[in-house]
Formats: structure tokens, sequence, C-alpha cells
């Protein structure tokens, strides 16, 4: 193959103001962050009160949970974001949905969207790890949180949840990192994060291996470290004499 | 005085009867001790005193207050009766004095000071005062069997049930735990114990349930249970016979 690579090309001009090609990589990184961090956030709270709901006696609030975690996994992710940046807006009420269109920048609006649709995709996702973490736990533990008094929130704050996350460590992580991957989906609605900067990189310079090269070689990087910092909460968290923790 | 009753306690899986039509009654002080064979209902029956598991028929009084009653607040009930489990049930996550302190501070309020003191004497009772502060993943099964005591005692129980304490154990540690509870019993602790050691009944026991098919078949003084057997019902002869024959 006959290419010349021109790893120079990233501290080019844009010839954009004063820009060089990096400085868009920086500015789509720090969005992938936020846009994936928000979302992560929103997923982990909403998951857990899902996957409470799921383990709960009764029947009402196991059925919604179960519901929307059929509803938002069994959907593909790109449509749900099609679904929240191009329908659901024009089924907001009017003083809203003037907001949306039109007060807000179009970069607010795509970040608002790609969060919803990030952060409500993963909770489906976060609740079934939440709910197989509770049920993986001996029954009696319940059992025994009840029988000293404990109220039913009480139980699972004090006694199942602190065991059931620390169980499900690892695959929280995956899904942690899933969620800047997935973030990547946003560059569809125009929002200039990591991916779309790589695009418009590649479409004015030409250079496109060598962008998508450095593309690929941040969210590597930024993965494993995320990887490496959920490795060292699980060893910070880790019982003694239980799950392999020290003796 | 009854400090537990039992009345006309019926309790069904689906169509699957699981206990039929039980009464008795644990009075204050007594040791009572249920036995009978795996599947005979036992552990459903003495788990329903605290309403770890529902009936659907009959009642059950713990010191006055009805179990059954939808009305009675079941954390502020089960709060007052000490349950032991058979696999100990400690809290993996939580050293030995949060163990033995947690539910002493966010179920009856007391202080940390207070639920430590409490909580480190109890522990001295059964033994373990050097252990508290590692996890229970980090003691033998009896060790942690006697700390599941010591956290039941902690909150001042009016009662105390045990479910198989022993039966998860290695032989070699059954009896610090059965040591443990004889001298509650001797403490004059009101216990309602499922379990098959026949040598604790005989020791401490005032009464012998014997328990087949969910039923209560025999419920009489240790004397009479162990002394007569030619009075007992075929099942529970049966049943001595082979959990005596060694």
């Amino acid at each position: 193959m006959n290419y010349n690579w021109d790893w120079n090309i990233f501290f080019k001009s844009t010839g954009i103001g004063s820009e060089i090609y990096l400085d868009w990589f920086v500015s789509g990184l720090g969005w992938t962050i936020a846009v994936a961090l928000m979302a992560w956030i929103i997923a982990l709270l909403l998951g857990s009160v899902l996957g409470v709901m799921r383990t709960l006696p009764g029947k009402v609030l196991p059925a919604i949970a179960t519901a929307y975690v059929e509803l938002f996994r069994n959907v593909p992710l790109l449509v749900q974001l099609f679904m929240w940046y191009f329908v659901v807006p024009d089924y907001l009420p009017e003083p809203l949905q003037i907001w949306f269109k039109q007060d807000l920048n179009p970069a607010t609006s795509a970040y608002i969207s790609v969060v919803v649709c990030l952060a409500l995709f993963t909770a489906a996702r976060v609740c079934e790890q939440v709910r197989t973490g509770i049920q993986a736990l001996p029954r009696g533990q319940s059992a025994a949180a009840l029988a000293v008094g404990f109220s039913i929130g009480q139980t699972y704050r004090h006694v199942l949840l602190p065991q059931a996350f620390r169980i499900i460590i690892p695959p929280l992580t995956s899904e942690f990192l899933n969620i800047f991957k997935n973030s990547s989906v946003a560059s569809l609605i125009g929002l200039m994060e990591l991916l779309a900067q790589t695009k418009q990189t590649a479409e004015f310079s030409a250079n496109i291996f060598e962008a998508f090269t450095l593309a690929t070689v941040i969210y590597f990087v930024l993965n494993m470290s995320l990887m490496t910092l959920m490795s060292l909460v699980e060893k910070k968290v880790r019982i003694p004499g239980m799950m392999g923790g020290a003796k | 005085m009854s400090m537990i009753e039992i009345k006309n306690v019926s309790k069904w899986y689906g169509d699957f009867q699981v206990l039929t039509d039980c009464t008795t009654d644990v009075k204050k002080g007594e040791v009572v001790v249920v036995c009978g064979p795996s599947g005979s209902g036992k552990s459903t029956l003495i788990k329903t005193v605290n309403a770890l598991e529902p009936f659907q028929k009959g009642d059950i009084i713990v010191d006055g207050i009805s179990v059954g009653d939808p009305k009675t607040d079941l954390p502020k009930l089960r709060a007052r009766i000490g349950m032991v489990f058979q696999n100990f049930e400690l809290f993996p996550h939580l050293s030995i004095t949060e163990n033995l302190t947690i539910a002493q501070q966010r179920v009856l309020g007391r202080s940390k000071d207070e639920a430590m003191q409490k909580g480190m004497h109890y522990l001295d009772r059964v033994g373990l005062k050097a252990q508290a502060n590692k996890f229970p993943g980090q003691l033998s099964g009896g060790q942690q069997q006697r700390v599941a005591i010591a956290r039941a005692l902690a909150m001042d129980p009016i009662a105390m049930l045990f479910d198989e304490p022993t039966s998860a154990l290695d032989p070699e540690m059954v009896n610090e735990v059965l040591d443990v509870m004889v001298e509650l019993a001797h403490e004059g602790m009101t216990m309602m114990c499922v379990t098959h050691e026949m040598g604790f009944a005989r020791k401490v026991a005032n009464r012998v349930i014997f328990m087949d098919r969910g039923a209560i078949v025999e419920d009489c003084e240790k004397e009479e249970f162990f002394g007569n057997i030619d009075a007992r019902s075929e099942r529970a002869r049966q049943f001595l016979s082979k959990i005596l024959a060694h």
C-alpha cells in the first residue's frame, strides 16, 4: 500500500481561526467524557432503583421494572437516540418544545438528547446487574436482617446492597466502559464529540488513517485507565476473608 | 405466663400444606426443643414466630402481641425476638463489632458507645473478645455461630429462636455452640430450639415437640418424651430409634 503517513498533521492549522487539529481532538474528548459521565451517574442511580424494584415482594413494582428493562434493552441504541432527538421533542408541551428547539444552542440540545438516551438505555442493563447481584446473595441474609428488626429499606441499605454492589463491580465496570464507547453515537446527531471530530479531521485534512488511528488510541487509553481505576476500587472495598479477599 | 403462643397455625405453599393446625406454647423461661425428620415443618414453624414465614390460618401471640395481625409493627416485634440461623448469617461485609452494634444503633436507637459496650459484653461472654476487629469470613463456623448468638443477645431479646444452630457445623465445633446455649438456658432465657441434638434436649429442655409432615405429633415434658418411649407415637419412636442408635 502506498500511503504517506504524516503524524505532524495534528499540529497543523485547521484553517479555522488559530486552531490546530489536535485542539479538535481535545475538545471532542471533553464532550465524550461529559456525555458519558453524566449519563453514567443517571444510569447508575436509576438502574439501582429499578434493580431493587425487581427484587421486591409484590407484583406491581417488579412488573414496572421488568417492563422498563424489556423496552429499553430490546430496541437498538441508535433507534432510541433518534427517538429522543427527532421524535420526542415534537411531543413536548409547547413552551418546552420552543425552548428545546429554538432557545437552546444545537450542541446543548444534542447533548441533552444523547445523555437521556444513554442513561435510560444503560439503566436497563445496570438494573439487571443489580438484580442478579441481590439474587446471588444467600436468602438467609435478608431473613437475618429482618430478624434483627430492620425494615425492608434498612435491609437493602445496610445488608443487601453493600454486598450486591461488591459482587457486580466487574460487570458494572464493563458497562461503565460501554457507555464511553456508546457515546460515539452522538456524532450522528451532530454533537462534536471524539468520533465526530475525528471524521471532521479526516475530511478537512484528508489524513484519514492518522485521524482514526489517534481516535483509536484515545478511546483505548481512556478505557484502559477507567478499567485500572475500577480494579483499584474493587481492591479497596474487598471484604477480608471473603470473595478472594485477604485473610 | 406464655411468652409465645401458637394457636391453630396452618400454612400452605400454593396447594401444598406445610403446617397443619399447629398449637403449642412456650412459657417465660422455658426451653422447648422442636425435633422431627427433615421436611416435617420445624424450621417453617419456628420462622412463623417472628413472621419470617407468613401463615394463612390461626395466630401466634408473642408477649401479648399478635404476629398475624396486619397492623402489628413487625420490625419492632422482631427486634425483641432473637434468632439464630443454621448458616449463621452474620453480615459478611461488616466487622464483628459492626455486626454486633448495627441493629442496636439503627433499630433500637442506642448510642454508638452504648451499643459497643453491650456488644463487647456479649462477645466476651461467648469467649470471642479477641476477634472483635475481624470479619465473619475470618472466623470458624463455630465462632461465627457464637457471634451470631451474641448479636441476638445484644438486642436484649425477650425470647430466642434457634433454627438448627449446629447442623452446619463441623462436629468438633458443635459443643462450643451448645455450651453457650446451655448456659443461656440455665440463666432462664426463654428458648425455642429446632435441633437434632438430643443430648442438649435431655440436658436443658423443659419440653420436647416432635413434628411430622407439618403437624405437631408429640408435645410433652422432657422426662415423659425420653423416659416413656412406649407411650410415644410410632413415628416418634422410629425417629428416636434412628437418631439415638449410636
